[in-house]
Formats: C-alpha cells, structure tokens, sequence
C-alpha cells in the first residue's frame, strides 16, 4: 500500500515539476552558514533587492547549526525544487564537493559567496567574495597607524589560532609592519586568539592590557574580538590612551563608536556580495554573461566588476571604514 | 483449588483479543506516522513525492541508520553505547590517514575495521569486566575516540580516492547501496533478534539480567559480542560516510549518536531494556528522513524542524510507555 502511494505520488510529482519548469522566472537560492545569522541578513537583502529589480525569485536557507555536512540536505532539496543557481557560504571546504557536483551536472549554476572552497574550486562555477583578502592586513595596519599617530606598542586580538582568514590577514600585518617604512615606529608585541568566544577574548583582553602597559593599540580582526576588545576599553575608560580597531558589525559596533570607544573599524558590505551575486547568476543564466576568466560586466551601483582567476569576484577594491559620519548608514 | 483459582482469575485482566496484540504496538505507532508524514510531506511541497529524491535523502542518514540497528539490540540488551558516531570518525580517520601514508587500500580499509572492532571491544570490556554503567563508559568514549580522530586528522580534510567515492550513488535496482546494505542488514539482524535462541536471549538479558544468567544465559558473553559488533559496523558505516563524502574529517558523523538513540526511541524500543524491535527501528529511520527531508525540501526554517523532532519524539515516548504499561505481562 505504501509503494502504491508512493508510486501515484511519484507521477504526480513529476507531472507537477515539469508544469512549474515551463513558466517560472530565474530561481535562486542562497544557503547560509546557519540560522539566526545577522551577517547573512545583510547578504540576503542584497539578493533581495536585486531579484526586485530583476524580476527573479529568491529563497534564503540555512540549516541550525554551522557544521561541515549540515548543509548537505539544503543542497539535495534546492536541486529536487529545481532551482536554476545554488549560491551558498560554504561550511566546508570539501564535504560538499559532491553534492555540488550533482547540483552542477543537474545544469544548476553553483557559486560561492562569502567564502570559497579554497583547494576544491573545481566543484563551483564562481565564487563572489567581498574583497581582495590579501588587501585586508595591509588596510587594517594602515587605519591602525592612522589613529595612533604611527607609532607605539600594538597587539592582535583574534580569533582561533586556526582560523584560516585571520590567519592569512594576520601574516599580511606582520609583513606589512616589518617591510613598510611607514610603519617603522610601530611595534607589534603580541598576538593573542579569543577563539571568538566572548568571554575568552575578554579575558585576553584583559591580560593584553596588564601585560603591556606601553600598548597604545589593539587589531581585532574579527567581529567577536573587537566587540569583547571595546567592552573592556568602554568599561575600563581607556578610550584614550589604548586605541581599538579591527573588522566589526555596524550593528554590534554601533554604541561603541557613538561613545568614544572606538573611532573607526572597517569590514565590506555583506549586502553587496547578495546584490553582485543575483546580478551575476542572472545575467550568466540569461546569457548575457560569460563566465570566462577575464570577463567584465556591468553592475548597477558597483561599476565594473572583472572576474579574476579562479573565476573569482570582489564587491570592493578596499575595505570600508565606518565612523561615526557614516555608522547610521549601515543597518547589519 | 477454585477458591485459590477465582482471586487469580479476579487480577488477570481479561485475555487481549488477537487483533490488539497485533495492533497495539509501538511499531504500529511508527508506521501510522510514517504514513501521516509521508501524506503530510506531500501536502506541504509538491517537490517531495519523488522515490528517487526520498532515497537519496535516506542515503544521507543510511550509515547511522544501519548503526541504529545493532544499537537497538544493546538497547535490548540494557545498555547503551554512544559512542558509535566518535567510533565512524576515528576509524575512517584511521583509514584515511593510513592510505595516504600510502598503505595498500584492502588494508587500510582493514584497518579501519578493525580499529572499529578494537573501540568496541574497549567499550565492552570497561561494561562487562569493570562492570561500569555503560552510560559513563560510552559517554567517555565518544569523547576519547574523537579526541584522537582530531589527534590523527589535525584540522584538515583527508581526501579518498575518486574510485571509492559515491558508494551512496551505486544503485542497484535503482536502489542506491547504502539504503539496500540498511535493508539487508535490518533483514538479518531482525531474524536474529526475532527468531533465534541468541536473540530471545538478549530480551531476557534486558529484561532481568540476573534471572537470565541464573537461567544459564551467558550474558557478559552476548554483551561483549554485541558492543563488538557495535564497533565492527560503526567502522563500516563510517567507511561508507568518507565514500560519501569523498573526504575525511574528526567531525564526521558529529552529533550522530543522538540520531540513533532517537531512530531506536521512536521505532518504540525501551531505554530501559528487554523490548524493542529491529522493525520498529527500520521504520523509525524512514520516519525521521522523510519528516526531515519533507520540511527541508519545502523550506520550513531548522527552528520549525527542531520542533517538530521534539515533539515527535516526546509523543513517541508517552505513546511507547503507554503501550508497554498497558500491555505488561
């Protein structure tokens, strides 16, 4: 009786998926890390606005937590909902090689956005990526320089000592204040990881500012450090003397930067990588955009965006400042 | 005698009528809502009826599944092991890392069984030499064997070879292997369990484990053969997850072992031993996927599914404990 049932469904199904083929506009779907993410908000009302202007339907899912297979399923079920582009943050960098493949071989345009199968690029089409990352150190030091008069003891603040984007902005610092003479003045003294838990990287925090009572500065490149980081400078009234900058959340950050605490933080626009990636899946869905190393196409309100090796693009050249001129500009 | 004969008669409920026995079980409970969720998935998105998308979704839980049922005859036989999803990671680990130290395939594969089979025979010993609460044991455990998983694996990824990945894509009879090695093995280990002396046995462990051994019942023996059979099909199942994957990690299967506590629970097997079914735990397995993959492939939100487990889940125990209560021999 079961496979009986199983069996009129089935038809029916079918006959159901290939009526809804025929008609719909350009389906897109973008899968997150997890729930409950305002990062991904941010991200989703790009795509949303540019399905608006577009005329494509978009869906965000996520699944409940952010380990390495959760996402399988979501991918299994956009390709049995017959979506025409997969845009996804991916929470591994291989478990999901071959889940995509069957999204890819179903004719499905897969991209990464927000974070790249790095080693496995092979089993996307594109990836969109705020920005150049190998910028990302370089920029950091220099806002850093900027507010200490470039010169004085500063630390890092990070993340897990594995994380492999801090890591790479990390080693990019360390370059940048050892190779640059415009830096020369200024002494990095110690790196500490928080492991983005908020209580560890208060604590680290707390032990930076003990141990190095020269420290005129702190780098958190990471949106749980310098939030603990401007806590403890907010609460301790230090604001003066020990300068906190990094990555952060406008919306975390907010507060901090209307009181004193922090002058400026920098991070991208998460909303521009759903606005770029919904443009792009459009127009390479539509035909109008070759997915070709090299190619460019016309974004409204980001320009000319060039897809770079690895068919890789960036929403900005350099990273975004906020200060308290513009932090009311950004709801994320 | 009828005067001793009439007050037990007078106790004894009436004798059940043949269609209740039959009925009124927890598998019957399992299989109305598989039903329900298969009617009700179809309801919720046009896109679930679809036998092909229904059994590569079970391919997704078919290594915990098949786990699930050698758990299901511990359970029975009052233990517990959670460790058996640790046991997949550092056995596939195992496996890996060897073959890419460049170890032959065949013995690598080896060797990751038999890692498996060495868990289990941990576990079994610390239960049944050292006579330690098999909770305390497996919960150690779990976080023993994926402690080394990390140890062996490090942060990184180790890939397999291309022609062992996809065994979940191998169909046959449009079956993919994974569901049909679940079937098999639900097959067997259910005869076993239903229509041998070994498995009568193992109720009557579970059920009063001293009477059983006064009885002449070699229980340390079936228990340790269990928790080693536990180990050996962990180890397989987590063989068959890299192949899915096609890569290593210390997290595979992470959280897995609370996926087969809950297909053993709902398929009406007793946490505290001497009942239970393979069948039960066969359609507890279909139930949960086609409840999972029903709400993914119509979009409901994680939050909404979580929900919908729990509460699942919940019903499944009451309904499992009044049926046990009401039914007591």
């Amino acid at each position: 009786m079961l496979k009986k049932t199983l069996l009129t469904g089935l038809a029916l199904s079918m006959a159901m998926v290939t009526t809804a083929y025929a008609a719909d506009p350009i389906k897109i779907v973008y899968i997150g890390k997890n729930t409950g993410n305002p990062y991904f908000d941010s991200i989703t009302g790009g795509f949303e606005d540019a399905c608006k202007s577009l005329g494509c339907e978009f869906e965000f899912v996520a699944p409940a937590t952010a380990e390495a297979t959760s996402q399988i399923p979501f991918i299994e079920a956009q390709i049995q909902r017959g979506v025409n582009v997969i845009a996804i943050a991916p929470n591994s960098p291989d478990a999901l090689n071959q889940v995509l493949d069957t999204a890819k071989a179903k004719g499905i345009l897969v991209l990464t956005v927000n974070g790249d199968l790095v080693g496995n690029e092979s089993h996307r089409d594109a990836t969109i990526l705020p920005v150049d990352f190998t910028k990302t150190g370089p920029n950091q030091v220099e806002l850093m320089g900027s507010m200490i008069g470039y010169k004085g003891d500063i630390a890092i603040l990070s993340a897990t000592t594995e994380a492999p984007d801090q890591n790479t902005w990390i080693a990019a610092m360390n370059d940048t204040l050892k190779n640059d003479a415009k830096y020369k003045d200024m002494h990095l003294v110690a790196t500490v990881y928080g492991d983005d838990q908020p209580e560890k990287s208060t604590t680290e925090m707390e032990a930076l500012l003990s141990n190095y009572p020269n420290l005129v500065g702190v780098i958190a490149p990471t949106t749980v450090g310098i939030a603990a980081a401007a806590q403890v400078i907010q609460s301790r009234n230090l604001a003066k003397t020990v300068h906190v900058t990094g990555l952060g959340l406008p919306s975390e950050m907010r507060d901090f930067i209307k009181d004193g605490t922090v002058s400026a933080f920098q991070l991208w626009s998460p909303y521009n990588e759903g606005w770029l990636a919904a443009h792009f899946a459009v127009g390479v869905v539509g035909g109008t955009i070759k997915n070709e190393v090299g190619g460019t196409f016309e974004v409204p309100n980001l320009g000319t965006i060039t897809i770079a090796d690895k068919n890789a693009m960036n929403t900005q050249a350099e990273l975004t400042t906020f200060t308290p001129e513009n932090i009311d500009d950004f709801n994320f | 005698m009828s005067a001793i004969h009439t007050p037990a008669t007078r106790d004894l409920p009436p004798a059940r009528p043949r269609w209740q026995v039959i009925v009124i079980r927890p598998e019957t409970m399992t299989l109305v809502l598989l039903i329900a969720a298969l009617f009700g998935a179809s309801l919720l998105s046009p896109y679930f009826l679809d036998v092909g998308y229904i059994l590569r979704s079970f391919t997704l839980s078919a290594e915990f599944a098949i786990v699930a049922l050698v758990l299901t005859m511990i359970i029975i036989a009052g233990e517990i092991d959670l460790s058996p999803a640790a046991n997949m990671a550092l056995s596939a680990c195992l496996f890996a890392f060897a073959q890419q130290a460049g170890i032959p395939m065949p013995l690598a594969i080896a060797i990751g069984l038999f890692a498996g089979l060495v868990m289990g025979a941990i576990n079994g010993f610390m239960v049944i030499r050292l006579q330690i609460p098999s909770i305390i044991v497996t919960i150690g455990t779990l976080t023993l064997y994926r402690g080394l998983a990390q140890v062996i694996a490090g942060d990184k990824s180790i890939r397999v070879p291309d022609w062992f990945i996809g065994i979940n894509t191998v169909l046959i009879a449009g079956i993919p292997l994974t569901v049909l090695i679940f079937i098999i093995a639900s097959i067997i280990l259910g005869v076993v369990l239903s229509m041998t002396i070994f498995g009568r046995q193992i109720y009557q462990i579970g059920t009063n484990e001293v009477a059983a051994r006064h009885a002449g019942i070699r229980s340390q023996r079936i228990k340790m053969s269990l928790f080693l059979l536990m180990g050996l099909v962990s180890a397989a199942a987590g063989l068959m997850t890299a192949s899915r994957l096609g890569s290593v990690r210390y997290d595979l299967g992470l959280g897995g072992e609370l996926q087969m506590v809950l297909m053993a629970m709902l398929g009406g097997t007793y946490i505290f031993g001497g009942r239970g079914t393979i069948l039960g735990t066969f359609l507890a397995a279909w139930l949960l996927v086609i409840v999972s993959t029903g709400m993914t492939v119509a979009n409901v939100p994680p939050s909404v599914q979580l929900v919908v487990q729990g509460v699942l889940l919940i019903v499944s125990i009451i309904a499992t404990n009044f049926i046990y209560s009401r039914t007591q021999r």
